[in-house]
């Protein structure tokens, strides 16, 4: 299978044209000591019904959410996506286009994003929004090197509550960097504030805070925000955007910075590879933003346009002064939360994070019933919450696949200590039903552990 | 295309059914603050578009025709590599048993994409000739800050304290900016009068204090580094990693492989040479290959094959960490693996073979327009405009230009050390007809430059809109509505 068009007629009418007798000699630049040979651990060329049916294959030998009853949560979120946003996306307009650096050329685009860009600001209640970046953990660490350009020389706090993965991101980033990260210490499943409080000082940068946070807890985010605004430092707030239709949003507390995964707005889980990063801020930081922006001008008869804007600050101009590195970004996952948020219209969305809420609520509620299991954490939460289990989560996951229920996020595989413990998420997906058919479950297990 | 403005998304004021998605309720339904504490509620009322689904689809349909596209326009962006992609990869990777698949499934109920992962890495492998791939980081410049970083764990390791890492003057803004970002001063190698690396200037900054050399091969000009064997002896003799930006492979798949000619690190984007979309701005995807002695330095976790079982493998107490969360844009990664196995290593030397012979046919159609350096070129070339100067025209006004005549222009002024740059890359799934009818096009707009350069300057006229004021965006910023 290929998809060149020209005959091999046409091949030989371009290799006369250019003066030469074969491709080989086009090469020639290139020395025969490293010339290749057909490598082993490359199959040979099929055909693409074989290749479709293989592929196919592959795909049914793994359990999909669609056949199973999911609980899995942690950063990546089984929503519904209404049809209308795939079809949508099925438009090679949209997914075969170039980055829109030729605006003319690009106004669907650019629009696009520009409607995304503000109806993020408008969820968010922030100011400004870039187009984009590579996922929320990256997004995270692209905030604290904001903060550390607009504060510098300071040192950075991370609760430790922040999802595992994005600390683990954040120190990567920071691997060669001479600036401390600090994190601060958990306390019942939420910051600890007396830790912040003492770990904070004149010369904290920055203090990043996620709410809900990993273990799905909602923060104090207006008495953080006191005490770090008190110590002269940015807040940067690491959020759910779906939460945010009933949760406070991070303007209202006064976040300089708010950063989120996106894909939870009309895109898939993907295995984690529906990800796109939403990094907020207010409008005096928008020159220390990364990543592309879209903004609004005028075409030569005086039509509104948009363009990419504020490029002083990208690398492809500023090379090694630039604010960050990053080129593609993930406009097409944006793109699709973009046209989510406008499919579902505020009381749509209202409606999910409501229902994920109460239903949510529900299921806890129903375990902590059962007895044996206690909700580990007391503070307030969203649409996940952690389980107290009285033996190892590994073996309830185990349990249940028999039944294709999947009961939440073993927090054992992150750390040991946390072995006993299930991260339970509930969207609207889930039905009274299939709440009760996992409870019913647990309760089995419960049972027969006694006996 | 479609003329007049499309209203802005909030200005249409439709009914919305958007709560029709979600079903009621089938719990007990309490008010929000009787599950919530209210001093942690939303205060600032949510304002978010209303219209309906009609509405939306028109909206969206509209403002997409707007658009010039792969799939409608011919799209010779130099190092870019905009080529056809393949249905059958998006069909794939739109199968249930792929989107609906959560990160932290158990293994056993995911050894289907731990399948292909691992399969592509091994393909990757093959094609680069490397020993170890990471399909992580998720676009071509994250791949460059982990390959960095992967070097920078390497030194450390060898207790060695390397700050500098070297660049040529044509490399991408990308190259200097990954660096910077893994706290490395940047020192830029110039080009000789061949287009290619100054041995002799590299010899003389090759000391114990740079930490590698990053190169584009073949580079942004479509030159191929003739001397990169030498190259690669000089900076390992000198204690230095070589790292190479893949941006450009489409010039070498199944011809030659960067781990044959020394390359310790290649980042490899996906979303170029293997003919994934590029989303009008992404997700693409940026693998790092690297050679054996790095591999104890990639990110976590890696796919490994047990038998017949797949993992994620964490235990890799010298890596670097993580670059992202969970695994890599797994959907881009599965479209590449497809066209991988479609094409299989003959299939990508016929593609690399195309792409160069389409490059140079088409520069032989447009090389008198001006062609900086000499020797030859493979998948791209770069155009220098600087003669149209006497007639105040500039490679931006061309590029507009070329958007009247349905072409989406080549990279315009870059790379930096070409004056008014048109950087040209058409690829292996263009016809020759389309080559014909760009350097007709080129030529003409060129002629048109002398003739009459205002038709230029003013330019696009045929486009939903004309010319826009991209000053007045940077100044009067209006980011939202």
């Amino acid at each position: 299978m290929d998809y060149i068009p020209n005959s091999p007629g046409e091949r030989e009418a371009m290799l006369r044209a250019i003066g030469k007798s074969s491709v080989e000699e086009l090469f020639s630049s290139i020395p025969a000591s490293i010339r290749a040979r057909p490598p082993a651990g490359l199959r040979p060329a099929a055909s693409e019904l074989e290749i479709a049916r293989e592929i196919a294959e592959l795909g049914t030998v793994n359990t999909s959410l669609e056949e199973s009853v999911s609980f899995l949560g942690a950063g990546c979120y089984d929503h519904y996506v209404p049809a209308v946003v795939d079809e949508l996306f099925a438009r090679g307009e949209l997914w075969t286009g170039y980055t829109p650096y030729q605006a003319e050329a690009s106004q669907g685009t650019l629009q696009l994003l520009f409607e995304y860009q503000s109806m993020i600001c408008d969820l968010f209640a922030m100011e400004v929004t870039n187009a984009s970046m590579y996922d929320g953990a990256s997004a995270l660490a692209e905030a604290l090197l904001m903060a550390e350009r607009i504060k510098p020389g300071g040192k950075l706090l991370l609760s430790s509550a922040i999802h595992p993965e994005y600390l683990q991101v954040a120190r990567t980033y920071f691997a060669r960097s001479a600036t401390a990260l600090e994190e601060v210490a958990t306390q019942d499943g939420v910051t600890s504030l007396e830790d912040l409080a003492r770990r904070i000082d004149q010369s904290t940068s920055a203090v990043a805070v996620a709410s809900p946070n990993f273990f799905g807890s909602i923060e104090e985010m207006a008495e953080i925000s006191r005490l770090v605004k008190r110590a002269g430092a940015l807040l940067i707030a690491v959020v759910n955007p779906i939460s945010l239709a009933l949760l406070a949003p991070p303007g209202e507390y006064d976040a300089d910075i708010a950063v989120a995964e996106g894909q939870c707005l009309g895109n898939y889980p993907s295995f984690g590879g529906g990800c796109f990063g939403i990094l907020a801020t207010k409008q005096a930081f928008v020159r220390q933003l990364p990543g592309r922006i879209v903004g609004e001008t005028v075409d030569a008869e005086g039509r509104r346009t948009f363009c990419l804007t504020v490029q002083t600050r990208e690398q492809h101009i500023r090379r090694e002064r630039a604010t960050s590195n990053i080129c593609t970004n993930h406009t097409l996952h944006a793109l699709r939360a973009g046209a989510y948020l406008a499919a579902l219209g505020a009381g749509g969305l209202r409606k999910v994070a409501y229902a994920s809420l109460a239903k949510a609520h529900y299921a806890c509620d129903q375990i902590v019933k059962i007895g044996g299991f206690a909700k580990k954490f007391s503070k307030p939460f969203f649409n996940e919450f952690v389980i107290a289990t009285p033996f190892d989560a590994a073996e309830i996951e185990a349990e249940m696949l028999d039944r294709a229920i999947f009961p939440g996020v073993n927090l054992g595989r992150f750390k040991k200590e946390w072995a006993n413990s299930l991260l339970v998420c509930v969207t609207e997906k889930r039905t009274r039903w299939e709440i009760e058919e996992f409870v019913r479950c647990l309760k089995g297990m419960s049972l027969s552990s006694m006996s | 295309m479609p003329q007049g403005n499309e209203p802005l998304i909030n200005e249409l004021r439709e009914r919305s059914a958007g709560s029709a998605y979600t079903p009621e309720l089938d719990t007990r339904a309490q008010p929000v603050e009787a599950l919530l504490p209210e001093a942690l509620l939303r205060r600032t009322p949510l304002q978010l578009p209303e219209v309906s689904e009609p509405g939306l689809v028109r909206h969206y349909t509209r403002l997409s025709q707007r658009n010039f596209c792969v799939d409608a326009n011919f799209y010779p962006l130099g190092s870019c590599t905009m080529k056809y992609n393949p249905r059958v990869s998006e069909k794939l990777a739109r199968l249930r048993g792929f989107q609906l698949v959560h990160p932290y499934q158990s293994e056993e109920t995911v050894q289907g994409v731990l399948q292909i992962l691992h399969e592509a890495e091994r393909c990757l492998a093959a094609v680069t000739g490397m020993d170890a791939v990471s399909l992580q980081p998720a676009a071509g410049a994250h791949g460059e800050l982990t390959g960095i970083l992967l070097i920078a764990a390497y030194h450390r390791d060898r207790n060695e304290n390397r700050r500098k890492v070297l660049i040529p003057d044509s490399a991408h803004g990308t190259n200097p900016a990954s660096c910077a970002l893994c706290g490395y001063e940047v020192e830029t190698i110039r080009s000789n009068s061949h287009g290619q690396i100054d041995l002799d200037q590299l010899r003389a900054k090759l000391d114990s204090s740079v930490a590698a050399l990053m190169v584009t091969n073949p580079n942004t000009l479509g030159i191929f580094e003739e001397r990169i064997v030498e190259i690669a002896d000089a900076v390992h003799k000198a204690g230095a990693q070589l790292y190479m930006d893949g941006a450009n492979l489409n010039a070498l798949v199944g011809i030659a492989r960067p781990g044959d000619f020394g390359v310790d690190v290649v980042h490899l984007n996906l979303h170029k040479t293997f003919a994934t979309p590029h989303g009008s701005g992404g997700p693409g995807a940026g693998p790092v290959a690297v050679k054996a002695h790095l591999e104890q330095y990639l990110p976590v976790p890696i796919v490994r094959a047990e038998g017949s079982r797949y993992v994620l493998d964490y235990d890799l107490p010298k890596s670097v960490g993580k670059v992202r969360c969970f695994y890599g844009n797994c959907p881009v990664i599965l479209r590449a693996y497809v066209y991988l196995r479609l094409l299989g290593w003959e299939g990508l030397r016929t593609a690399a073979e195309n792409a160069v012979l389409n490059a140079n046919y088409l520069l032989s159609k447009v090389r008198q327009l001006g062609l900086p350096y000499e020797g030859p070129r493979l998948h791209e070339f770069v155009l220098s405009l600087e003669s149209l100067r006497p007639f105040g025209v500039k490679a931006y006004d061309v590029a507009k230009r070329l958007l009247d005549l349905g072409f989406h222009p080549p990279t315009m002024n870059f790379p930096l050390i070409v004056k008014e740059a048109l950087m040209i890359e058409p690829t292996e799934t263009e016809s020759k007809a389309t080559l014909d009818a760009f350097a007709e096009a080129l030529l003409r707009v060129v002629e048109e430059a002398r003739t009459s350069p205002d038709l230029l300057k003013t330019a696009p006229h045929h486009l939903p809109v004309r010319r826009l004021d991209e000053v007045k965006a940077a100044r009067a910023l209006r980011l939202r509505w």
